[in-house]
This record gives structure tokens, sequence and C-alpha cells, in this order.
């Protein structure tokens, strides 16, 4: 059997050990702001708002009010840096079903994160227990600095989520979905946001449009949409593209770089698309059978595993496995 | 808070407005139960059995309120899980607590309309006057309310813990009840242990003191007190349960399962 080269530190869920993380990476996703990022995905979409997250045209970052953790510090930068989230050694258990077994990662503000696996590598419980929905049975969970068991509801007010599996109520209209969400997130003037972000995915024509007549392209741009209406400032999106056309698929790409390139959102993306992955995330995590078996850039663990490409690695660690 | 518990009341009428199915299928039993039992307490009545119109008239209606105070609470989440719209409203910035009023006001807005609806038809077809029970007649459907409430946030923890499977407890769950309550009859009927039961039961108060306030016209305070006491030790009860099942439900990550099954 193959053994696939693994940053033992994060595999095995060392705490404090943020300073080892690949000094590379976090340059990446730190100073990644390429003009070229530059573009209107969806005909006549809008620009968005100037972000509202202080410090982020610099691309340094610095530790927001109220966020208690240490900051770290890059190589590179002399400044202090947070990740916004900081996950160590989670475990979970469904009775003798171990899912995850001492997960460890770290997202960078502006980052976008790459959960990769088979089905039922731990993935999707990974992502549950980054959003509170499931406890984990160990282990330690920050968001923005902050302990997700204490501060829930003030965490989930700067995310948010996005999945094929998830939908909004199909016999509501557009804009009375996105409405009630903008609500519940306390949006000021949720009439001016949700046409913002409707101009944003180039479809401002559905507003008053029953939800569940609507293409699956245009539901998926609008769950999407929902998804930005908090502003958030990490995003969670599990499979976002996964039932589009790749015509919609590049543009919603489009959209999500865009949206990461003008206010520094922070994304943990999964994908069974490898090429997806490789055009979008800044550094990919492999998990199987509830652990981490690679991470790095994309460029990197292939390069590591002396593979052909990404999907290729893929396919040899989900066979190991089985 | 009362913006967020808005955005989710608003969620609710949106789909109401929108549906005209839902919104017939709130009338629609309630006028199809009061004309049936109506029709035949007018039969009873002509076979000259005493205040049969009366007590029967007024138990459907009270019983309606119940039910669907009950359902009210029940049917809004278990539709947030058809939709696979709940996993959008847990990872939101949304207190259970809220999300519990939210769905509760729903339940006040229903039942308050059911009440007007069968309580105008019953004085149109059966000369029924609701208003006869005087001032005890809002804290008798306040007090229904309330023990539908804590029924609903055991069926809805129990919904959530065994998904879609124990949906059928949501039309299930108040005929467990009704029996017991001595909706239709006096408990005295009832086998002697099952009285006992019955007296601990909100409801049961509430139905012996409307059937006395017909009788006798006086209000038993005592009835409107008992009822009241249970139904603070059943809401309570009802929050415990549902905490104790939605706990249970993270650990186990029945939750995220239940949002994209």
């Amino acid at each position: 059997m193959r053994v696939l080269p693994v940053d033992g530190h994060r595999q095995e869920g060392h705490e404090g050990d943020s300073a080892q993380t690949s000094d590379q990476d976090w340059q990446h996703w730190q100073h990644r702001k390429n003009p070229h990022d530059q573009f209107d995905a969806f005909p006549g979409a809008r620009r968005l708002a100037p972000s509202r997250v202080p410090g982020l045209e610099s691309t340094r970052l610095k530790r927001a009010p109220g966020e208690d953790s240490e900051p770290t510090l890059t190589a590179s930068s002399p400044e202090p840096v947070t990740p916004v989230v900081v996950a160590r050694n989670l475990r979970k258990s469904f009775g003798n079903v171990t899912a995850l077994d001492g997960v460890s990662l770290e997202l960078g503000r502006g980052e976008i994160l790459g959960l990769l696996g088979p089905n039922g590598a731990g993935k999707t419980t990974t992502i549950q227990l980054l959003l509170g929905l499931t406890t984990p049975s160990e282990g330690e969970i920050r968001l923005f600095g902050l302990d997700l068991t204490r501060h829930r509801r003030e965490i989930l007010q700067r995310v948010n989520f996005s999945s094929t599996y998830v939908s909004l109520p199909s016999n509501l209209t557009v804009w009375e979905n996105l409405n009630v969400f903008a609500r519940l997130y306390g949006v000021r003037d949720p009439r001016r946001k949700v046409g913002e972000l409707l101009d944003l995915f180039g479809i401002p024509e559905v507003r008053n449009r029953v939800t569940g007549a609507l293409s699956s392209g245009q539901q998926t741009r609008i769950h999407l949409a929902k998804a930005l209406i908090n502003d958030p400032e990490i995003l969670f999106l599990d499979e976002p593209t996964a039932s589009l056309d790749p015509d919609i698929s590049a543009k919603v790409r489009e959209v999500l770089r865009q949206v990461r390139t003008e206010r520094g959102v922070s994304m943990i993306y999964t994908s069974h698309n490898m090429a997806e992955v490789e055009l979008m995330c800044d550094r990919v995590m492999f998990i199987s059978g509830g652990r981490v078996v690679t991470e790095g850039t994309p460029a990197e663990i292939v390069k590591r595993a002396s593979s052909r490409s990404l999907e290729d690695l893929f396919i040899s660690i989900a066979r190991e496995r089985a | 808070m009362w913006g967020r518990i808005g955005a989710l009341v608003l969620r609710h009428l949106y789909l109401y407005r929108r549906s005209t199915t839902r919104l017939g299928e709130i009338f629609f039993w309630p006028v199809m139960e009061l004309l049936l039992w109506g029709f035949l307490t007018t039969y009873l009545q002509r076979m000259q059995v005493p205040n049969a119109a009366l007590f029967l008239i007024g138990a459907v209606i009270f019983w309606d309120v119940l039910y669907r105070s009950q359902q009210a609470v029940t049917i809004s989440i278990t539709e947030e899980i058809w939709v696979r719209n709940i996993l959008n409203l847990f990872i939101a910035p949304v207190r259970i607590s809220e999300i519990l009023i939210a769905t509760c006001l729903v339940g006040v807005f229903k039942a308050l309309a059911i009440a007007v609806i069968l309580g105008s038809l019953a004085w149109l077809f059966y000369a029924f006057n609701l208003l006869v029970l005087g001032p005890a007649l809002v804290p008798f459907l306040v007090s229904l309310l309330l023990f539908g409430w804590a029924v609903g946030m055991c069926t809805m923890g129990l919904i959530l813990r065994f998904g879609q499977a124990a949906e059928a407890l949501i039309w299930g769950v108040p005929f467990l009840i009704q029996p017991v309550s001595a909706v239709f009859y006096p408990v005295d009927v009832l086998p002697r242990w099952l009285q006992t039961i019955a007296w601990c039961l909100p409801s049961t108060y509430v139905f012996e003191g409307m059937r006395a306030v017909l009788r006798t016209g006086k209000v038993d305070y005592g009835y409107l007190g008992a009822a009241f006491a249970l139904n603070l030790l059943y809401l309570a009860l009802g929050a415990a349960f549902f905490g104790w099942m939605l706990k249970q439900v993270r650990e186990k990550g029945y939750l995220a399962r239940l949002g994209m099954e």
C-alpha cells in the first residue's frame, strides 16, 4: 500500500502549532488578489458594495474586536494574523462508527480551502461540526477566535452555508424567501440587499417568481444569494455546482471568486469535481476514513504524491481506503 | 429578537398567502367536524337529550382550538423538513426559543381564526352562541392554546429525533389525549383509574369547566386555576423534553441528516 505524504502536525492535531502551517500556503491566500479575477460573471452583474471587513484591502489580517484567541505569525509577515477557523483534534463517533478521527484544520481570512474525499470520508461531518449542527465527541472549534459552543449565535451571524442538498421553500417567491432570511440575519435594507444579490447573480427578473418554478441553475444561484445575504465572512459551500451545467458552473465559480476578491470572504468548499477544486481552492485537505490524509496547495499535493493530477490522487486515495 | 421572530412568522404567513390549499385546510376539517357533530346534536336535541347541542358544539370548537394549536407548532417545523429548509434555519443566528415563539404565534393566529369561523357558523346553523361562556371564554381558549403548545413541543422533539418516520404523531398524538380529556362527555363516565389520569390533564379542567358554565351559567375558577397551573407544568416539561431531544439530535448528527434526506 502506497503511503501518502502527510503534514504530520496537522493530522496529529497538536495544539498551539499554527505557526508551523505551510507558510507558502498562507502567503498564497494572503496575497492572492489577482487583477484578472475582476470580471463580470453574469451579463449585467453589478459589483458588490465595498467590503465591511476592516483591513481587507491591504490583505493584512488583524484581530477583530472580540476575538479572543492569540494571533499567529507567518514567516513572511511580521504582523499578527488570526485564522478565521481553527479546529483542533476533532473526533466524532456515532455509536461504534468513528466518522472523524483527530481532524485539525485552519482557514485564513480570504482563503478557499477544499475539503476532498470519497463519499463517507467525513467532509460533511466536518462541515456540520464547524456549523454547530452536530456536537463533536472531542476537540475544539473556534471561529473568529470565538469558541463555537459558547458564542454560536455571534458566529452564525458572520457565516453562511449553501449546499446542493438543501433547498429554500419552493412555494414562496424568490423575494419572499430572501426577505425572510434577510430579516433573520438582521439586514437593514432587505429590498436593496436582495436587489443587489439578484443583480450579482444576473437574475433580477426572477425576483417575483415562485422559487420552485425556477430552473436548477437559477435555484442554485438563489441559494447562493441567500448564503451571501448577511455579507458572511466565512462561506461553507457543499458541492455548490453539483447540479449545474458547465456554463452556469463556470459563472457561479466566477461570482464566488469575485466575492472572495472583493470582500475577502473565506470559504470551505467541497466538490467531487477536481478541475473545479484546482480552479477554486488555494489549499485542499484530503480526508479519508475520518482522517486527514494529505493537505497543501493542489499542485503541491499532486507533486508530493507523484500523481498525474488531483483526480488521479483522489482515485488512489479512495481505492486505498476501499 | 422580535425581528427574527417576525421573520419566522412572516415565512409561514407567506406560505398561507401563496397556497389556497393550505389556507383552505385550516378551515376545511374544523368546518366539516362542526357540521357533522352539529347536525347530530340537533337530532339528539329533538330526542330531548338536555343541553346536548350546547355541550357538543362547544366541545367541537374547543377541541379544534387545542388540536390546531398543537398542529401549528409541529407542522411549522415539519414543513421545514419537507422542503429541506431546516438546515438554513438552524445555521441562522436564531435561538431555539425564537423558533418556538414564532411557531406558537402562528398557532395563535390559526386558533383564533378557527374559533371565529366556527363560532360564527355555530351561531348561524345551530343558534349556539360561543359568547354565552362569558368572561371564562378567553381564559379557556388560552388554556387550550398553552396545552396545545406543550403537546406540540413534545411531538416536535420526537419528529426531530426520529425524522419523517414520526410524522404520523402530528395527527396521532392529539387523539391519544382526546378520550382522556373528556371532550364530549363528563369525566365521571370514565373508569375510575382513567379519571385519575384525566384530572392530570389541563384540557380536562377546561372541558369540564365549559360544561359547568353552560349548565349553571357560572364560571368555576377552581377549574380555570387548575388548568393554568397544570399548563405551566406541561409547558416546562414540553420545553425540557424538546431541549433534550435537540441535544440528542445534535450529538447523533440527525439534524444534518433530516435537512438533507
